[in-house]
């Protein structure tokens, strides 16, 4: 029981709105004196942990550069400006598209984008593009805040739901090895074949959540004297 | 031995993140200039010496880097937008060159990941095939690079500003993945997901078989909320609810629960604070106005994926 006291500081941290990072370490520091470590050994493991996983910050670091150097010339709006030219583009089918592209390259193993590579430089300017918003990098409000939220959620749910269907590399391979490890006899195929319904149903209802973001778009342009981009 | 390694790209990026500390050092406008620096060099630090330097100093550094963005010493400082005028020339000069280098990153890594492991000779290969596609993002990341100076005509040096003003803006937050992680394995050797599971088991009535389901899928989703990571949460609540009471108990079939209880798991996924580099560095690195927003934009596909995954498993669990 007294193990779960790193979830309540996990818990009120978040509450509170305490910075998440400190929460998160305030939270590995009380686990780990209450199951026993010293201070001295918490913070070996902490520093063995992050080591194990630097490479997790290796893609954005490596790519923020690019994308910063490219976008002082104007990335965003060259991007922007391609989508608008476009009569059938609306900013909820570039993204309805956007998930398609990743879930079909996923399900071949293979990972086409994250955050920093493809939503900043590409996918969000394309969809603002598309919405007649103003793209540009800097502080979003109103309806291009919006959109670029959505633009993250289509990178996460094509990411996530159609993970190696057909080449297994991943997740896949996690669960045929813990069943293995268990002594429960599973076939690879079974789990891919059982992955595809969900799959497809994230398309439908990416389908659902990008018309829902394109109807309230419209809404708020046709609405008289109102406007859409103003700062807070 | 290995040639490309993954800690050669660490390097680099170690570098990348230095010179950002340096520049940061020497801006004599930054309104935390010294707290920002050290920040960054310690970051840059614990990329470059890795493995060679001792966990427990590294632990202690990760300490100092939490306190001084608690301090808030690292949030980022304002930046000066860009001339539109000069924009819109570069647009009409430069057009789709400008887009090129950002789509030769995926392209470079998804061949290079295939391709480079394959190549090894006597007592070396180019590329540790586990490390493949990492060792291509890095590589795709660096060509593009090269790119990106040569159509813009730029120097180094204000890649690295740009690049730092990026990295500023993600301050804190590029540091939470691997800090999750290290949380995710603490919790595993304190034994945190056994007590979970007991729970989940004891206050459902997993005797039936549909409330097996329900119980494994929220417990999969819950766990997953509280840890940020689906692949943590699935061998605790397999162990301590799928396989005792869908298999063992109630008959059901394993591929069906493993592969339908995973992506429950992502749902949770989907609206955890928790899940940093899912949901809240793009935040950052996208310049919303709220912490939540893409948690919020996410909630519905959440919602509606797991009642499908709920629904598909108590159908067809105990049925194939």
């Amino acid at each position: 029981m007294i193990k779960l006291i790193g979830i309540v500081v996990v818990a009120v941290g978040f509450a509170l709105r305490l910075n998440t990072l400190l929460v998160v370490v305030l939270a590995a520091i009380v686990t780990g004196l209450v199951a026993g470590f010293s201070f001295h050994e918490i913070m070996r493991l902490a520093g063995q942990y992050f080591i194990d996983n630097r490479f997790m910050v290796l893609p954005v670091i490596l790519m923020v550069p690019v994308v910063g150097v490219l976008e002082r010339h104007g990335l965003q709006e060259r991007v922007a400006s391609l989508m608008r030219q476009s009569r059938a583009a609306t900013a909820g089918r570039v993204l309805w598209f956007y998930q398609a592209l990743r879930e079909v390259t996923s399900m071949v193993g293979l990972s086409v984008g994250n955050h920093a590579a493809m939503v900043r430089p590409l996918v969000a300017p394309m969809a603002e593009g598309a919405a007649d918003v103003e793209a540009r990098p800097g502080a979003a409000h109103g309806a291009a805040a919006t959109i670029r939220a959505h633009a993250a959620a289509s990178e996460n749910v094509g990411n996530f739901f159609a993970d190696d269907i057909f080449v297994a590399v991943g997740a896949l391979l996690l669960i045929k090895g813990f069943f293995d490890a268990v002594g429960v006899e599973v076939a690879l195929r079974d789990i891919q074949l059982w992955s595809l319904p969900t799959a497809l149903w994230a398309m439908a209802v990416g389908w659902w959540r990008y018309r829902v973001l394109d109807r309230r778009l419209a809404r708020t342009a046709r609405e008289p004297g109102r406007v859409v981009d103003s700062p807070k | 031995m290995t040639l490309l390694t993954l800690e050669l790209f660490l390097v680099v990026a170690g570098v990348v993140v230095l010179a950002v500390a340096a520049s940061i050092a020497r801006d004599a406008s930054h309104p935390r200039r010294w707290g920002a620096a050290a920040f960054w060099a310690l970051l840059a630090l614990a990329l470059i010496g890795g493995k060679q330097l001792p966990p427990m100093a590294v632990g202690y550094g990760l300490l100092a880097m939490t306190l001084l963005a608690a301090t808030r010493q690292v949030e980022a400082p304002g930046f000066a937008a860009f001339d539109p005028a000069a924009i819109d020339a570069d647009v009409a000069r430069l057009r789709n060159r400008l887009v090129w280098p950002v789509v030769l990153v995926p392209v470079i890594a998804i061949a290079a990941g295939f391709a480079l492991p394959l190549v090894r000779g006597a007592g070396f290969v180019l590329v540790d095939p586990k490390q493949g596609s990492l060792v291509g993002i890095g590589l795709g990341c660096v060509c593009a690079m090269v790119v990106a100076l040569r159509v813009t005509r730029e120097r180094p040096a204000p890649a690295v500003a740009e690049g730092g003003r990026l990295l500023q803006l993600l301050g804190w937050t590029l540091l939470l993945p691997p800090m999750l992680a290290a949380l995710g394995g603490i919790f595993a050797k304190a034994g945190v997901g056994e007590v979970i599971a007991q729970y989940v088991a004891a206050v459902l009535p997993v005797q039936l078989p549909v409330a097996a389901v329900v119980a494994y899928c929220a417990g999969m989703a819950l766990f997953t909320i509280l840890l940020g990571n689906a692949f943590a949460a699935f061998p605790v609540m397999t162990l301590g609810v799928g396989l005792p009471f869908i298999v063992q108990q109630h008959g059901g079939n394993p591929a069906i629960m493993g592969a339908l209880g995973m992506l429950s798991g992502y749902c949770g996924t989907l609206v955890t604070p928790m899940a940093a580099n899912f949901n809240l560095v793009p935040v950052k690195l996208l310049e919303l106005p709220d912490d939540y927003a893409v948690i919020r934009a996410q909630a519905p596909f959440a919602a509606a994926i797991w009642v499908f995954n709920v629904t598909a498993m108590a159908a067809c669990v105990y049925r194939f």
